[in-house]
């Protein structure tokens, strides 16, 4: 063999692992790089779906009980049941998202329906019912949208069997999660009636880590010290959380959060996020 | 090695182990030659990263002192007060063990990685300065007071007398939004891409072992006058810095700048005091100020920088010399008479910022980045405390952040940042 042929060849070999992580040894030769998508996730994907259609069914279970406390004009049972209710949406996110009719007919803020051009008689969904539950502090009016919405959470859990589950939406759902958090839940925004935010703050980190709890032996296999550090960052977090929480799952309202809270609770999501985001590496 | 074999080895990811294996020992390592192994080496950062010498506009990285101090001020400045979240002396050790080489690839004006095959994790490069050269960026390193306070750190017993909380002065306004913190990077650069897109790196790095606690952007823009870079001016119009030491000039630095054996800790020898302090001018007021008056205020001429009563930047500013009246020429509660009354001198590089509006008073959140370096904060106190309140300019200014940082010395190749600090001795 001639021995320019040899540099080129080493030199390659620098190149192409210059294009993994370097820190460490590389993993099995067999791996390539330019086929990701031949890592076997089959068992991670169903097992999220399932954990998505578990949360689907309780969603429905719920909405059909605070569905029929709307109607009743029950308002306190109503304000009981909505943010709890509202958690099994957020914790499977990444799924309802992936409907784009649905997700703003169930989960649309006004604000967002006027961003587009659109107003009041647009809205729907559950955050229509808080305004009325929070602000005009009445169910009356609100019948038609609590029918609609449990007709489209019915819809939802129908068609969450036909979502197809992929390794991208788990792993990007992962961050979404935490980005959803990130910019939206972190200003109160989400709830700007109910100030109930910390509910729907707790289901998405919830959310992540389910993903992340199913992948785990996928990430150990490429970068175990990475488990060890989520685990420490999502007890972190859930540890700011809790201590807003009264033992027994309710949170205080938002409001309540002084600025210090909610920059140390914004500090540790961005703290979580930035390991979150290497789970990617199952794929090489 | 039949071709076969070279063709499968083409295809394949190759470990470090297996590399060494490769080009460990006989014909494959004479075969490469020894420059070609010191670069693939360097590839599997096995070999300390160097200066890259043929970087464009591009200042060293390793030496006697950090840069950033005696390097010719920037266009720009990131700066960067960060808060550590590790716990641990060796957690502490390896934040700036893990900072070197990306610090040295940073100041090569390259990337932190060279390449994002996986495309199911973000990029390890932020990637906003790929394609600009390294433009003169610098790295400067310090500690701040509240780091040695750290129980678990176990370093109080390294902490130097004299690095504590300035005091409090005259007419200092601080908002805490801008005080302290454990350590700084300020990254000065002639391109602001280029400075910022290096803090974010280094700190994104650092993800969970430090956070952001205040930073600061400024600018500086430079006249040139036969091929050399005059004296920058501040928002003031008025030129800030004539009075420096000469950074050429080894016997003035070390006089002023450069912490001898001796003078402090061991750690700090050939290191410096960063003294940053941001400054709100204002500019309203400033702007309605006929220019004779703002001239005694600074005791200088606006456009020539010259003395009052002088004609070029650098001629002395004659504190004795009386007017036709008997009164002194250069005022008494002028800004440059008071300092050079304090009779020490520190090694200023103020850069100029403006960050919006003040949300109180609708004015422009405008003013100084001051940034000096001294070999002792003292320097610096004595003359903030000539100024007192006397000096004129006070009405014009207001001190809304503070900070002070013992900057490391220099990092010898094979080194880290600090190490002289985690030293057993």
């Amino acid at each position: 063999m001639k021995s320019k042929a040899l540099i080129a060849l080493i030199l390659s070999g620098g190149v192409i692992m210059a294009a993994c992580n370097a820190d460490k040894d590389a993993a099995p030769a067999n791996t390539d790089k330019t086929q990701p998508e031949t890592v076997d996730l089959q068992t991670e994907m169903e097992a999220y779906q399932a954990f998505a259609m578990e949360q689907m069914d309780h969603f429905l279970i719920e909405t059909e009980k605070f569905v029929i406390a709307v109607k009743n004009g029950d308002i306190d049972k109503a304000k009981e049941i909505y943010p709890k209710a509202r958690m099994y949406f957020e914790r499977s996110e990444p799924i309802a998202e992936s409907f784009g009719d649905l997700d703003p007919r169930i989960d649309a803020r006004l604000a967002d329906l006027e961003e587009e051009g659109q107003g009041k008689e647009d809205w729907s969904g559950y955050h229509k019912i808080e305004y009325g539950l929070w602000v005009e502090n009445t169910t009356v009016g609100y019948e038609e949208t609590a029918d609609q919405l449990l007709k489209d959470a019915k819809e939802l859990r129908a068609r969450v069997e036909t979502v197809e589950v992929t390794p991208d939406l788990m792993i990007t759902g992962a961050v979404d999660l935490l980005n959803e958090v990130s910019t939206s839940k972190i200003t109160g925004e989400e709830e700007i009636y109910s100030h109930t935010d910390l509910y729907d703050f707790k289901a998405n980190i919830e959310g992540a880590e389910k993903i992340v709890e199913i992948l785990k032996e996928k990430i150990k296999l490429k970068d175990a010290k990475l488990v060890d550090t989520l685990t420490a960052k999502f007890t972190d977090l859930n540890n700011l959380l809790a201590k807003h929480e009264d033992g027994s799952g309710n949170y205080i309202s938002y409001e309540q959060l002084t600025k210090e809270d909610t920059k140390a609770l914004a500090e540790a999501v961005n703290q979580l996020g930035e390991p979150l985001s290497q789970i990617g590496i199952i794929m090489e | 090695m039949s071709d076969q074999q070279q063709e499968k080895l083409f295809n394949k990811k190759i470990s470090r182990r297996q590399m060494l294996k490769y080009t460990g020992a006989g014909a494959v390592g004479i075969a490469i030659g020894a420059s070609g192994l010191g670069s693939i080496l360097n590839t599997f950062g096995m070999m300390a990263l160097e200066d890259d010498m043929n970087a464009t506009n591009k200042v060293l990285f390793h030496g006697r002192h950090q840069s950033g101090i005696a390097t010719q001020t920037q266009s720009h400045v990131y700066f960067a007060s960060l808060k550590v979240l590790v716990t641990s002396k060796n957690e502490l050790q390896e934040l700036f063990k893990m900072w070197t080489p990306l610090a040295v690839r940073l100041m090569n004006g390259e990337s932190i990685s060279q390449s994002d095959a996986n495309g199911f994790v973000p990029p390890k490069d932020t990637g906003e300065a790929r394609g600009l050269d390294a433009s003169n960026l610098t790295l400067t390193f310090g500690v701040g007071p509240s780091l040695f306070e750290k129980p678990g750190l176990g370093l109080s017993g390294k902490k130097p007398k004299e690095l504590k909380d300035l005091p409090h002065f005259p007419k200092d306004q601080l908002n805490p939004a801008y005080v302290g913190g454990d350590i700084c990077i300020q990254a000065c650069a002639d391109d602001p891409q280029v400075a910022f897109h290096a803090v974010r790196n280094l700190i994104r790095a650092a993800s969970g072992k430090v956070s952001l606690a205040w930073s600061q952007t400024g600018f500086n823009s430079f006249p040139v006058k036969n091929g050399v870079k005059q004296t920058p001016r501040n928002l003031f119009a008025f030129k800030d810095g004539s009075a420096n030491p000469n950074s050429k000039n080894n016997q003035d630095m070390n006089n002023v700048v450069w912490i001898q054996p001796g003078e402090s800790e061991n750690w700090l020898t050939d290191g410096a005091y960063l003294i940053v302090r941001r400054i709100q001018m204002h500019l309203e007021t400033w702007d309605r100020t006929a220019l004779r008056e703002q001239e005694n205020v600074f005791g200088r001429h606006r456009d020539s920088g010259a003395p009052l009563r002088k004609l070029n930047e650098m001629d002395e500013l004659e504190v004795n010399r009386l007017d036709e009246k008997g009164n002194p020429v250069i005022p008494v509660d002028s800004h440059s008479r008071l300092a050079r009354e304090a009779g020490e001198r520190i090694h200023r590089r103020a850069f100029s910022y403006a960050s919006g509006v003040v949300d109180e008073t609708g004015a422009y959140d405008a003013g100084l980045l001051f940034i000096s370096f001294q070999k002792n904060p003292k320097q610096f106190i004595t003359i903030q405390n000539r100024f007192g309140r006397s000096d004129k300019l006070n009405e014009y200014i207001t001190h809304r952040g503070s900070g002070l940082f013992a900057c490391f010395p220099g990092i010898q190749k094979g080194s880290y940042i600090g190490e002289a600090l985690f030293s057993i001795l």
